[in-house]
C-alpha cells in the first residue's frame, strides 16, 4: 500500500512536475527573443497529442479485425483524424508555444560578377593548347551526334516505327461467319429490326481493333447505302467497324427512334466525344468529331442456314484515323 | 542531448553553420505561398500510398477469370491487373483505403500545382531570377499530368481502356508520324502488346516519380538559392530585404502542421468519400464502352476539346493530313502549354523589364498581365465546361448539341470578354486606391497633421 502511494506520487510527479532549467547560455545573448509561457495551450497541445494517439491506437483497433464491414470507412476516420488532431497541436504550437519572429535578411547577390569572369578564364586557359579548335568542335559534334544516335536508336526495338502495315490488318474476309461473344452464329431470322447487336468474327481475337462489329438490321426499303453497296447488307443488315474513327472508343450507344415523323432517324453513337453517324447511309458521320464514316463490312447470308458471313474485307481501314488511313485498303494478316 | 546529437553530426558532416542558417531561413507569410507546399505534402503521400499499393498490384494483361467475393464480377474473362486492383480493394486490408487516398491525392496533387501556377502567374513571381524555378514546376505539371493519366490507365478497368484508346488515337493522329509513335509506344495496334503494360507501369511507378522528384529537389533548391519573393507590405520588405517568420522556431510547426493537414484531409477523402469504384465500370474490353464516361479533372479540358472540334480531317488526296482528334487532343494542350512556357519571356518583351524582381505584383499592379492571364484561363476553362457536357445533359436536360454550338461560341467570345473586364476591373481598382489616398491625405492636412508624403 505504501509502495502504491510513493509509486503514484513519483508518476504524478513525473507528468505534472514542471522542471526548472538552469539558464545554460545565460551568458551568451539570446539568438530567439524570449516569450511568456503559456500553461493552458500546453494543456491543448497535451489534450490534442493524446487524440491523436487515441484515433491512431484506433486506426490499429480496427485494422486488426477481420472483415469488419465499413472497415475502410473506420479506417479512413481513424487515420485521417490522428493526423488533424496532430496537425491541430502543432498549429497550438506555432501560435502560441514558439515566439513568432519577423525577421529581416538580405536578400542574395543578384551575381558573382568577379567569380563569373574567373570561370570564363578559367576555361580559356585550360583550352589554351589547342590550336585548331574549331575543327576539333567539328569532330567532337561528329561523336556526340553519332553516339547520341547510337544511344537512342535501340529505343525504335519498342515497336514497328517504320512498319506501318499492321494498321490495315482486320481478321474479316470473304466467307467468314458473323459471332456472338458467346460464338453463336448470327442467324438473319433472329435478327430484330432496329436492335443493336455486337458480332466478332469466329475464331479470331475478340480483343483486336479490327474485330468487333455493330449490327443493325433495317428494312431494306429504309437504306440508303453509298453507290457501290447495294448487295452489301442482305435481309436489310449492315455492319460496320464498332471502333470509333474518331478516338478509338467502342461505339456503344444506339438511337432507336420511337415515333418516326418528329424525331430524328436511327444512328450510332460512340459514348467518347459523341460521334454520330447515320446506319442506314453507310455510317456517314451527321454530328460530332469523327473525321469519316465507320468503315462497313459487306455481308453475306448462306442460303442454306440463314447465318450473316461476311462477304470480304471493310470499306476502309478500322480504327483512329491516321496520315494512311485513307491510302490503302484493309487486309488480312499474311 | 541535444549538445550530442549536434556535436556527432558536427564533426562527421561539417554542416552545424549551414544547419543553422537553414533554420533561421526566412519565410515570408502569405496564404497564398502555401499552394506548392500543399502540392509538395501531396507528392509525399503520393509516394507513401503508391508504394504501398505496388506490394499487391500486377502489372499484367494476361486473360484471367474472376472468382472472388464480388458476385457482380464472377466468372468475368479480365486481365490480371485488373482482377489485382479489386483483390487489393476487397481482399486487402487497408488496400481500398490507400488506393483511394491515392487517387484523391493525385487529383489534389495537380490541383494544388495548377492553382500555385495561378499564384506564381498572377504575382508574376515568375520573373528573373526565378524564371528557371518557373520552367521547372511548369515541367513538373506536365509530368503530373502523364503520371496520373498513366496511374488510372494501369487498373485496366473500362474507363482506362477508353482513356487509353483515346491517348493512342491522338498519338496516331499527330502528322506524318502519329501512327509511328504510337507503334512505337503500344508496341502493335491498339490495345497494344502485352509489354505495354509493363511500358506504362515502370513508367508510373518510376520514371516518372524519380523525374518529378527530381525537379522537384531541382526547384526548391533554386527557390532557396534566390530566396522567397514577397509582397510590399510594410516599408520593411523591400527589393533588397526579406522580411518574415524563420524555420526554427516559427515556420516548421506551421509547415508540419499544414502536411498533417494535408495528410488528413486525404486519409478522410481516402476512407469517407468514394472515387472510382472500378468494381462497378467492369473491366476493359476492345468492343465495351459507356455512356457519361468522365476522365479525372484534370483531363476534363482535353476532353471538352475534343468534342468541340466540328467533324473533319484534313486531307490531300489520299493522304490524311491532320486526323481530326489532333486538333483538341494534342494542338490544344501543346499550344496552352507553349504559352505558359512562353509567359517569363512574353512578360520581359512587353513590359521591357530585364532587372531583379523580389518584390511581387498585385495582380491590378499589372493589369495587362492579369487580363491577359484571365483570358487564357477563361479559354481553357470554358474548354474545360465543354466537356461536361453530357453530364449537363444527364442532370438539367439541356440539349448536348445546343450547348456544343453554345461553347463553340464562348471558346471565342469568353476569352475576350474576361480580357476586356479583367483590365478594366484592375483598373478601377487602382483608381479607387488612388483616391483613398488622396483623400486620406486631404483629411490629415484638414485636421492640420503633416502632410504624408510617403507611399508604401
Amino acid at each position: 500500500m505504501n509502495a502504491l502511494r510513493r509509486w503514484a506520487i513519483a508518476l504524478g510527479v513525473l507528468a505534472l512536475g514542471r522542471k526548472q532549467r538552469r539558464p545554460r547560455f545565460a551568458d551568451r545573448p539570446r539568438i530567439v527573443p524570449p516569450g511568456a509561457p503559456d500553461p493552458r495551450a500546453e494543456w491543448l497541445v497535451l489534450g490534442l497529442l493524446l487524440g491523436a494517439a487515441a484515433a491512431a491506437a484506433g486506426f490499429v483497433v480496427v485494422y486488426s479485425f477481420n472483415h469488419l464491414s465499413h472497415q475502410t470507412q473506420y479506417l479512413g476516420l481513424s487515420l485521417g483524424l490522428a493526423f488533424a488532431f496532430t496537425a491541430a497541436a502543432l498549429v497550438v504550437v506555432a501560435k502560441r508555444l514558439v515566439v513568432t519572429e519577423e525577421l529581416e535578411e538580405d536578400y542574395p547577390v543578384p551575381g558573382h560578377p568577379t567569380t563569373q569572369e574567373e570561370l570564363e578564364q578559367l576555361v580559356a586557359e585550360g583550352g589554351d593548347r589547342f590550336t585548331r579548335k574549331r575543327l576539333l568542335l567539328t569532330g567532337a559534334g561528329a561523336a556526340a551526334g553519332a553516339l547520341g544516335a547510337a544511344l537512342v536508336v535501340p529505343a525504335l526495338s519498342l515497336g514497328p516505327f517504320f512498319d506501318t502495315d499492321a494498321l490495315y490488318e482486320t481478321p474479316w474476309r470473304r466467307g467468314r461467319r458473323l459471332v456472338d461473344e458467346h460464338g453463336k452464329p448470327f442467324l438473319l431470322d433472329e435478327l430484330e429490326r432496329e436492335t443493336f447487336y455486337t458480332a466478332y468474327p469466329e475464331g479470331a481475337d475478340k480483343e483486336e481493333v479490327g474485330s468487333p462489329l455493330v449490327v443493325v438490321r433495317f428494312e431494306p426499303s429504309e437504306l440508303h447505302l453509298p453507290a457501290g453497296r447495294r448487295d452489301w447488307a442482305p435481309g436489310g443488315v449492315v455492319a460496320y467497324s464498332k471502333i470509333c474513327t474518331h478516338a478509338g472508343c467502342a461505339v456503344a450507344l444506339f438511337r432507336k427512334p420511337t415515333f418516326r415523323p418528329v424525331e430524328p432517324g436511327p444512328a450510332l453513337i460512340c459514348p467518347c466525344h459523341y460521334s454520330t453517324f447515320d446506319p442506314t447511309r453507310g455510317a456517314k458521320v451527321i454530328f460530332g468529331p469523327a473525321g469519316r464514316p465507320l468503315p462497313q463490312l459487306p455481308l453475306l447470308l448462306d442460303r442454306e442456314n440463314g447465318e450473316l458471313l461476311a462477304a470480304g474485307n471493310f470499306s476502309g481501314p478500322v480504327g483512329p484515323s491516321w496520315w494512311g488511313v485513307r491510302s490503302k485498303a484493309p487486309r488480312n494478316p499474311s | 542531448m541535444i549538445r550530442g546529437l549536434v556535436r556527432f553530426l558536427d564533426e562527421r558532416s561539417g554542416t552545424a553553420p549551414f544547419v543553422k542558417k537553414a533554420l533561421r531561413y526566412v519565410f515570408p507569410d502569405h496564404w497564398s505561398f502555401l499552394l506548392g507546399e500543399v502540392a509538395l505534402y501531396t507528392f509525399v503521400i503520393l509516394v507513401g500510398t503508391g508504394i504501398y499499393l505496388t506490394f499487391f498490384f500486377e502489372p499484367s494483361t494476361a486473360s484471367t477469370y474472376y472468382a472472388g467475393h464480388y458476385a457482380p464480377l464472377r466468372g468475368h474473362e479480365m486481365s490480371v491487373a485488373y482482377r489485382s486492383a479489386v483483390d487489393l480493394s476487397f481482399k486487402v486490408r487497408a488496400g481500398l483505403l490507400m488506393r483511394q487516398t491515392h487517387h484523391w491525392a493525385a487529383d489534389v496533387f495537380v490541383a494544388s500545382i495548377v492553382l500555385h501556377m495561378l499564384r506564381v502567374f498572377f504575382t508574376g513571381a515568375f520573373r528573373k531570377p526565378r524564371d528557371l524555378t518557373y520552367y521547372l514546376g511548369l515541367t513538373m505539371l506536365v509530368f503530373a499530368l502523364l503520371e496520373g493519366y498513366l496511374g488510372y490507365s494501369l487498373v485496366d478497368d473500362l474507363l482506362s481502356g477508353m482513356g487509353l484508346a483515346i491517348g493512342y488515337s491522338v498519338l496516331m493522329s499527330v502528322p506524318f508520324v502519329g501512327a509511328n509513335l504510337a507503334l512505337l509506344v503500344w508496341g502493335a495496334p491498339f490495345p497494344g502488346k502485352a509489354e505495354f503494360w509493363s511500358r506504362m507501369y515502370v513508367a508510373h511507378v518510376f520514371l516518372l516519380p524519380i523525374l518529378i522528384a527530381t525537379l522537384l529537389a531541382l526547384h526548391l533548391f533554386l527557390v532557396a538559392a534566390r530566396h522567397h519573393t514577397q509582397f510590399r507590405e510594410s516599408r520593411r520588405t523591400t527589393e533588397k530585404k526579406v522580411v518574415g517568420v524563420p524555420t526554427f522556431p516559427g515556420y516548421a510547426p506551421r509547415s508540419l502542421g499544414l502536411f498533417f493537414s494535408v495528410a488528413a484531409v486525404l486519409f478522410l477523402l481516402g476512407g469517407l468519400v468514394q472515387i472510382n469504384p472500378i468494381w462497378l465500370w467492369g473491366p476493359y474490353h476492345v468492343a465495351q464502352g459507356t455512356n457519361g464516361a468522365q476522365p479525372d479533372w484534370y483531363l476534363g479540358w482535353l476532353i471538352g476539346a475534343l468534342r468541340l472540334v466540328p467533324n473533319f480531317d484534313v486531307t490531300i488526296g489520299d493522304y490524311t493530313l491532320v486526323p481530326n482528334a489532333f486538333w483538341g487532343g494534342a494542338l490544344f494542350p501543346l499550344l496552352v502549354f507553349m504559352l505558359l512556357y512562353l509567359v517569363p519571356w512574353l512578360d520581359r518583351r512587353a513590359t521591357g523589364e530585364y532587372g531583379f524582381r523580389n518584390l511581387l505584383d498585385r495582380p491590378r499592379d499589372a493589369p495587362w498581365r492579369t487580363a491577359l492571364g484571365a483570358a487564357l484561363f477563361a479559354w481553357v476553362f470554358v474548354i474545360f465546361l465543354a466537356g461536361a457536357s453530357d453530364r449537363v445533359f444527364v442532370s438539367f436536360g439541356i440539349s448536348y448539341v445546343a450547348q456544343l454550338w453554345i461553347y463553340r461560341v464562348l471558346v471565342f467570345v469568353l476569352p475576350l470578354a474576361a480580357l476586356i473586364v479583367t483590365r478594366r476591373f484592375c483598373l478601377a481598382l487602382q483608381e479607387s486606391e488612388r483616391l483613398g489616398q488622396i483623400r486620406k491625405q486631404a483629411e490629415a492636412e484638414a485636421r492640420g497633421e503633416l502632410p504624408q508624403t510617403e507611399q508604401l
